[in-house]
């Protein structure tokens, strides 16, 4: 297990213009690590996240798309992975970072602690699916999935917390949807 | 003579009917280039069959209803136009993601809502079934604009009424009364 803080930190030396779609817990600690135009937060609906970043993939098949999918958000949004199969999008990466928590919901476990992801990911049809439990590992699977075809599954697993500064309403506002907006349609 | 009325009644119900191939015309007027979609038996035969094999639209199939309203606001953001073609219980159960995607951050999303079990002629809140006779309140408390799609004198609404959700970034709603043949 390795803490999210490092990997995100590692993750921001490997991306350039890709899109990251990132949600609740990790996207509170990416806004932090890693504010930039061609971040997606996804809101309001929780496990819609891999369904916004299938949207932007379908739309922007140029660009590699990075979700960055909580457990407790994929365990509501499971159809997700055959969905992504069928659309089979090339430029799609999914991730889920797995505490066996639902973190910004108070904490609490999910249901069953030993779900395992990647195993569904392979069983809904998703061929590239890879596991990260260090950074060493994390970034191996991310280097593998930005210079091949996706769609890619990576199951990453993360401490629990600490949980960072949050704040919805800036991660929500409508300027920095504008501003994904105009940076993937400039 | 007390038969006369209702069976001419019913005869004008014949009469009239929802042609699948002009709502599909009037969806790819409007610039829709993907179509999302849970299989609704209303719609089934007649629309959803001809769109999977029409080359101007991608069909993306989802396994859920909440799906297709997450997918179109990706594709938005994206500038791609998306149509959502669900049931009214799929519309019911993606209420969450209509609430937080078409009502709170106005984004466009095109929906058509099979009624299916409502009876020909009858409006859809008059409808003996409870759930197609809830959908139009619910619409209006959501604020979302609504067109009933009974018969083909209804379908040249369809294409202005997407163009304006996508120039005004607000959530438009077809109720689709009649099964399209």
């Amino acid at each position: 297990m390795m803490n999210r803080k490092i990997a995100l930190e590692r993750l921001k030396t490997l991306i350039n213009d890709e899109i990251v779609v990132a949600t609740y817990s990790t996207a509170s600690d990416w806004i932090e690590i890693f504010d930039r135009p061609l971040n997606f937060f996804s809101f309001g609906a929780m496990g819609l996240a891999s369904s916004h970043g299938l949207g932007l993939a379908l739309a922007r098949p140029e660009r590699k798309v990075l979700v960055l999918d909580g457990d407790g958000s994929l365990l509501m949004n499971l159809g997700t992975l055959v969905t992504i199969s069928a659309a089979a999008p090339k430029n799609l990466i999914h991730m889920v970072w797995k505490n066996g928590s639902y973190e910004a919901n108070g904490g609490h476990p999910i249901p069953y602690q030993r779900v395992d992801f990647a195993a569904m990911a392979r069983a809904a049809g998703i061929a590239s699916v890879y596991r990260a439990n260090d950074p060493e590992s994390f970034e191996s699977a991310v280097r593998q999935a930005l210079s091949g075809d996706g769609p890619t599954f990576i199951e990453v697993e993360i401490e629990e917390g600490p949980l960072g500064p949050r704040s919805y309403k800036e991660m929500y506002k409508a300027s920095r949807r504008q501003r994904l907006r105009e940076a993937l349609n400039a | 003579m007390g038969n006369q009325p209702d069976e001419a009644q019913e005869a004008r119900a014949q009469a009239r009917v929802l042609t699948g191939s002009r709502v599909i015309d009037a969806i790819k007027r409007s610039g829709v280039s993907h179509v999302l979609s849970v299989p609704d038996l209303h719609t089934a035969k007649g629309l959803l069959t001809p769109i999977r094999s029409d080359p101007a639209l991608t069909l993306i199939r989802t396994c859920k209803e909440d799906e297709t309203f997450g997918i179109a606001a990706g594709l938005n953001y994206g500038n791609k136009r998306a149509l959502i073609l669900i049931q009214y219980t799929g519309f019911l159960y993606a209420m969450n993601a209509i609430r937080a995607m078409a009502c709170e951050h106005k984004l466009p999303m095109c929906m058509m809502v099979g009624l299916l079990g409502k009876e020909s002629d009858v409006a859809p809140q008059d409808s003996a079934k409870f759930g197609v006779r809830i959908i139009e309140p619910i619409l209006d408390i959501l604020g979302i604009k609504r067109f009933l799609i009974d018969d083909d004198s209804c379908v040249d609404a369809i294409s202005p009424a997407i163009e304006h959700a996508y120039s005004a970034s607000e959530p438009v709603a077809f109720l689709i009364g009649r099964k399209p043949v």
